[in-house]
């Protein structure tokens, strides 16, 4: 379970439920993660969070889309 | 860092606007207030008919065309919407309600609070209550949906709204309000209102500030960043106060205020409550409905709605304090909101994420 990266779609969804799920999977997961999300604010706000949990954050935009890669 | 600093600059210049639109003719403690301004709109418009607030806000424009501006720049202008459109447009609706009880947004707050207005401190304990309130329904999965994308045009409305209400304040029309007396017969030449409207809307577009976003950060993930920009937002407003000999310290006497403390602290409870599970407070929502954001868009025309209701039958506060029926309109939408929050939490399930999306683990 732990070396599972689990996928979070946030896609859609407004601060600060993004940031509330990613939170939530970071409590409950010692692995990475990727998250899901398709606007800028979300996209900032999630990798400022991981950032700040100490955890490594890619992020890849596709049309408009953000694919934030959290790894541990 | 450089998002820090954005924001205590965002939150900076706010505080500088807010009084000075005071000395440029908005009435005192006035400078910036959105619910006040989309109240005053409303009466421009005649859709309530409490003729001391009505006028048309230019501000309301500039932080619209602002945001859709600089998100057209930027490239973050997205036409989007589907995320309980009817539930947003009845929190906007109830946002409304207790903000005018209390007599302010957020905003007004900060800036009431900067003036030496301590009625304002007790609304700020009642929105700390209600941030808190719905952080807790925030923990439990509330949601209130995804969005989707829309077809630009959608996201065009609010812009072109806005546009039309500035030509209206511009043109004055014999069918628009405006007031003879009272708190919406002050206000600052039209550009200036204009212009600090559109350097609000720009500067809040892109820092992301918001007031109920400040305290609900510091509770839910522990990130003061957005609280940086309100107390920078505080801080300038009360040395530009001090400047402008605006600073009167207490409970009584202070500018479209009153001292009930109970309905202070409830009708900020209620901001507070309604504002976390609309993801914003009211100026956040005003930008959003910039950058395309149709729930956003209903959520303003909810807080349009709610201040017509409010003045159309006399439920709003004053300076003479809380009428009885309004009383009971705080409360009513103070359950309103429970409800709402309850309906739509999931309950708590411990792993939310994870459990909401098995179909993405992958190795």
């Amino acid at each position: 379970m732990s070396d599972e990266i689990v996928t979070i779609d946030a896609r859609g969804k407004l601060c600060p439920e993004p940031v509330v799920l990613t939170r939530k999977a970071m409590n409950s997961l010692s692995g990475g993660m990727l998250v899901l999300v398709d606007s800028p604010v979300a996209k900032e706000n999630v990798s400022r969070l991981a950032t700040k949990q100490g955890y490594k954050v890619t992020v890849d935009e596709v049309n408009g889309e953000y694919k934030i890669n959290i790894a541990p | 860092m450089n998002e820090n600093r954005l924001v205590i600059i965002t939150g900076a210049i706010m505080g500088f606007l807010g009084v000075f639109l005071v000395f440029l003719g908005n009435a005192p403690n006035y400078g910036i207030c959105v619910a006040c301004f989309i109240r005053d709109i409303a009466g421009g418009l005649g859709l309530h008919r409490a003729e001391v607030v009505q006028y048309i806000r230019p501000e309301i424009s500039g932080f619209i065309l602002g945001s859709f501006i600089i998100a057209l720049v930027a490239g973050e202008f997205r036409a989007r919407g589907g995320s309980s459109p009817l539930l947003r447009f009845i929190l906007g609706f109830i946002v409304l309600v207790g903000a005018l009880i209390f007599l302010g947004c957020p905003l007004r707050m900060v800036l009431r609070l900067a003036a030496g207005d301590l009625n304002a401190l007790v609304g700020l304990g009642g929105f700390i209550v209600g941030v808190y309130a719905g952080i807790i329904f925030l923990h439990r999965g509330f949601s209130l949906g995804r969005n989707y994308p829309l077809g630009s045009s959608s996201g065009y409305v609010i812009p072109l709204f806005a546009l039309g209400l500035l030509l209206l304040v511009i043109i004055r029309p014999a069918f628009i309000f405006f007031s003879e007396s009272g708190p919406g017969s002050l206000y600052a030449p039209i550009l200036a209102s204009l212009l600090a409207g559109l350097v609000v809307g720009v500067l809040v577009q892109r820092s992301r500030l918001c007031m109920g976003g400040g305290i609900r950060d510091t509770f839910l993930i522990k990130d003061l960043h957005l609280l940086y920009g309100t107390l920078a937002l505080f801080v300038v407003a009360l040395v530009s106060n001090l400047a402008f000999g605006y600073f009167n310290l207490g409970f009584a006497d202070q500018p479209i205020a009153h001292t009930e403390g109970v309905w202070n602290f409830t009708g900020m409870l209620v901001v507070g409550f309604g504002s976390v599970l609309l993801g914003g407070c009211p100026i956040r929502q005003v930008i959003m409905s910039g950058e395309g954001d149709t729930d956003a868009g209903l959520t303003f025309l909810g807080m349009l709605t709610g201040a017509a209701f409010m003045h159309n039958f006399g439920l709003a506060a004053s300076p003479a304090g809380v009428p009885v029926n309004g009383k009971i309109a705080v409360v009513v939408a103070l359950i309103a909101l429970v409800v709402i929050a309850v309906s739509n939490s999931t309950v708590s399930v411990p792993s939310g994420a994870s459990k909401e999306v098995p179909s993405g683990v992958q190795k």
